[in-house]
């Protein structure tokens, strides 16, 4: 290698970790105060983009002039500041003391809201900036050519630094923010109106997400995927610096930068695996990221209550459960379309029920689980498609897929707990999915692959139905049983307190381990199902809405009931599926929909009906 | 008859299914030192968080500078002039001792002269010497320090004062005793909760102690000091 090469190519390391670090910077700032980590921070940034395509060229008319185009760029976080102002006054100021998977889920709601808005408002074609004046050339560095504007990009993170460093050390307001990161129960205490603290705390790091978005424009059209493809990057980087640590996101945004400028020479193709071997890394030797501290992440519970007493069926229940599962065989009787949705109902409870086993059962909150859904439907349909096999060899890796990645993936996962424990899942998840989206070659990318069909015996829609019910419930059978045995008990000895499982002896981690295997491969099942009931896959097998899905399935039937999550899928895939043809913004509904959950109902289902026993 | 500033009656509180306070009733009259007395685990420090308002309290009322505060936020009632010191300090570590007086700081009430961290100083000549110190780098009696300081930052009319001399050596808790005694000069009330019945003694008119989340004695400290069967009954392990 060549050092001007090494040089440009160090230098566009820097550009981008820079970048990431003025994102990440303000999600770091709003969970060390607030500890909620705001899927939505991915949203602000996509709106300081939107906001910036729109008010930066409405200003250049004026005068072409670099002042104009960064006082557009400045405006634009303002406006996103203000945004994050009325996102915790309406949303999170009502959820600052529900367990943490009320609060990803709710702004996973704000997010999938804004994805909706963000079309309503701008359309769904990209729309491409003006460049910035005065910075639009390039400049020669040994010879080789670098653009200007990734030059300045590169001075932007440490400005972005050394402001930050002023704010929180010489300002009022900045001492209280390090204050509430550490106790904010305390500055309570000493009179400090813990709201207008949050509130300020929002407005700065929605802003900081707006300008990292505002900035892009020169480099990037906005457009409505920015939200959860940089979403998972700041995640990253928090994580790797420790949540809640301003200059450890510096630190991991510098590695990943540069790991990534680099590594794209070694592996072109799979940077995104080379960032979460990093995180792997360091999550294992340094838990809480390289300058995180515990507190700040342990404290308050992660779930609501879990299932306590997992009873057999009460006479009611198994009449309930008799006539559900009659019902499913007589569907055949109505209509194609009724065969259809039952066989969806079947394999998402399936999928749900084994989410449920590790969330309810196990507290292992995954945030990722469709990755194991899609790895066990990508399983089955590439031994297809690719390797000629029949449907029943395929079923058979089914689940075996989904089991190994999750024993890859969970090997790392069970060393974590809380909040870091569902971020990493989620990164994971992530990770399949950009495998799958980026290895053309082998998996059809964006495309998917078609042709995933069942043996001939199988090929009716009822037969396939009859197969999926068995296998479900025998699946779900399974899994119930462990989650009666003595396993099971051990799993929820160490969710409600993995020091007390540990000190009496259990092996605490293997039996997450084995847990999160058994319930990655009880996915996969579910996923082999799915592939050929649809006859085709493609990445949103894996993607993080679909794990969100599944999340509001179980969320929907009660994680603290066995059998919830079950009614939980069916509702929720029956709703899903009648409404989505009606409406252009399912995002919006369903948005409202989780929000509305988590602050009405957060029993679910299952609660409901113990409510009214 | 002396001014009241705070008024606890029936209050009742506890954490989660555990109940700790049985109707605990007391009162603190301006500028005076009460000693809130008990063996370990009697309620002394959940009578003070549920003052305070860290937890809520489930029945009863606490009055204070003439108003009903059960119920409010802590940040509302810290405004209304109500400081708090808590048993395990939770000093701000991360920052320095000039910050974390900061921190605490809130306009004085008209008519009073406000705090200032050099009048701290004065009575606390070691912080003066390291105000840029992490407090994480300082040591126990130095934090105790910092945690009541950063509390006067605030200008409270009353302050509850849990356990200042709790794991401190002879010579610091000597002086927060003196500091004790300079808050009352100054006309603060101090609700200070104690096991050691020579500090007790040292900076308060009057004891009450607590068994069982339930106040069991009252009387001026002069006389639990005279009454052994009082003691042993209540105090001594
Ligand atoms: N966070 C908590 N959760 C549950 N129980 C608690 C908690 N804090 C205290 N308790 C219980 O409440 C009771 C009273 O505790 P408290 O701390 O008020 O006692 P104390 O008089 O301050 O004791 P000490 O002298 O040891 O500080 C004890 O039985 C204690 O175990
Ligand atoms: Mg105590």
């Amino acid at each position: 290698m060549e050092l001007d090469f090494v040089l440009i190519q160090a230098l566009s390391g820097l550009a981008s970790a820079s970048s990431l670090f003025v994102i990440a910077s303000g999600l770091t700032i709003v969970f060390g105060v607030t500890r909620i980590v705001n899927f939505a921070h991915g949203s602000f940034y996509m709106l300081g983009a939107y906001a910036a395509v729109t008010i930066v060229p409405w200003l250049l008319e004026f005068d072409r002039s670099p002042t104009l185009f960064f006082a557009g760029v400045i405006a634009s976080a303002l406006v996103v500041g203000m945004l994050g102002v009325v996102m915790e006054v309406l949303l999170l100021r009502r959820i600052y003391k529900v367990p943490e998977l009320f609060q990803l889920l709710a702004t996973f709601g704000v997010v999938l809201i804004v994805q909706d808005l963000v079309l309503l408002a701008w359309g769904p074609v990209d729309i491409a900036g003006p460049r910035a004046p005065g910075l639009r050339h390039g400049v020669y560095i040994l010879d080789q050519r670098f653009p200007a504007y990734e030059l300045f990009l590169i001075f932007v993170g440490p400005a972005v630094l050394a402001l930050l460093w002023l704010l929180m050390h010489r300002t009022r307001f900045g001492v209280l923010i390090r204050a509430a990161t550490q106790d904010r129960e305390m500055v309570g205490a000493l009179g400090v109106n813990q709201a207008m603290l949050f509130t300020g705390t929002l407005f700065l790091g929605a802003a900081l997400a707006g300008l990292g978005g505002a900035l892009q424009i020169p480099r990037v059209s906005a457009n409505a995927h920015m939200d959860l493809s940089v979403i998972t990057e700041a995640f990253v980087v928090t994580v790797i610096g420790g949540m809640g640590s301003v200059p450890g996101a510096f630190l991991a945004a510098l590695l990943i930068g540069l790991l990534q400028a680099f590594g794209v020479l070694v592996f072109p193709k799979i940077t995104l695996v080379l960032a979460f071997l990093l995180m792997a890394v360091v999550l294992v030797v340094k838990p809480w990221g390289l300058l995180g501290k515990p507190d700040v992440a342990s404290g308050r519970a992660v779930l609501p209550e879990g299932i306590l007493d997992p009873r057999p069926l009460d006479r009611f229940g198994k009449v309930l459960a008799g006539v559900a599962v009659l019902a499913l065989l007589a569907l055949p009787l109505l209509d194609d379309y009724s065969v259809k949705v039952g066989t969806e109902v079947l394999i998402f409870a399936l999928a749900a029920f084994s989410l449920n086993f590790l969330v309810g059962n196990g507290g292992i909150v995954s945030f990722g689980h469709a990755a194991y859904f899609g790895l066990g439907a990508y399983g089955a349909g590439m031994l297809v498609t690719k390797a000629g096999l029949s449907m029943e060899p395929a079923l058979l890796a089914a689940p075996i897929a989904g089991g190994a990645a999750a024993a890859l993936f969970g090997f790392f996962v069970v060393r974590l707990s809380g909040i870091y424990l569902a971020m990493l899942t989620m990164a994971f998840a992530q990770i399949a999915y950009a495998v799958v989206f980026q290895w053309v070659e082998v998996t059809g990318g964006d495309n998917g692959i078609v042709g995933v069909w069942p043996s001939r015996w199988a090929a009716s829609r009822e037969v396939y139905l009859y197969l999926t019910a068995a296998l479900s419930i025998a699946a779900i059978l399974f899994l119930t049983r462990v989650i009666r045995a003595p396993f099971g008990a051990t799993l929820r000895a160490a969710r409600d307190s993995a020091a007390r499982a540990d000190a009496i002896g259990i092996d605490v981690r293997t039996h997450r381990w084995l847990g999160f295997i058994l319930a990655g491969a009880a996915a996969g099942l579910a996923g082999g199902l799915y592939a050929f009931s649809k006859g085709s896959i493609d990445p949103t097998l894996l993607s993080i809405p679909l794990s969100v899905d599944f999340l509001s399935m179980i969320l929907l039937g009660g994680i603290q009931s066995v059998f919830g999550p079950l009614a939980g899928a069916a509702a929720f895939h029956a709703v899903k599926d009648q409404l989505m043809p009606l409406t252009d913004h399912w995002r919006l509904l369903l948005g409202l929909a989780i929000i509305a959950m988590v602050l009405a109902f957060p029993r679910g289902l299952a609660g409901l009906r113990r409510r009214a026993a | 008859m002396a001014e009241r500033v705070l008024e606890v009656s029936g209050l009742s509180a506890g954490y989660g299914p555990a109940e700790v306070l049985f109707g605990v009733a007391l009162h603190l009259d301006r500028g005076e030192v009460a000693a809130l007395m008990g063996r370990n685990g009697a309620g002394k420090s959940t009578t003070m968080k549920a003052i305070m308002g860290l937890l809520t309290p489930r029945a009863g009322s606490v009055r204070f500078a003439g108003q009903d505060i059960a119920g409010l936020a802590p940040y509302r009632i810290a405004r209304l002039g109500l400081g708090y010191v808590p048993e395990d300090r939770r000093i701000f570590t991360d920052l320095s001792v000039m910050e974390n007086l900061e921190v605490g700081r809130r306009a004085a009430p008209a008519g009073r002269a406000a705090w200032t961290a050099e009048r701290l100083f004065e009575i606390f000549p070691n912080l003066a010497e390291m105000r840029h110190r992490r407090a994480s780098a300082m040591s126990g009696g130095e934090q105790q320090m910092l945690t009541i300081a950063r509390t006067l930052m605030g200008n409270p009319e009353a302050v509850l004062l849990d356990e200042p001399s709790e794991g401190l050596a002879p010579v610091i808790v000597e002086q927060m005793a003196e500091a004790v005694l300079r808050m009352k000069a100054e006309g603060i009330a101090v609700l200070v909760s104690e096991q050691d019945l020579d500090f007790a003694a040292a900076v308060a008119d009057r004891a009450l102690i607590l068994e069982k989340g339930q106040v069991r004695w009252e009387g001026p400290i002069a006389t639990l000091e005279a009454d052994e069967d009082v003691r042993r009954t209540y105090l001594t392990v």
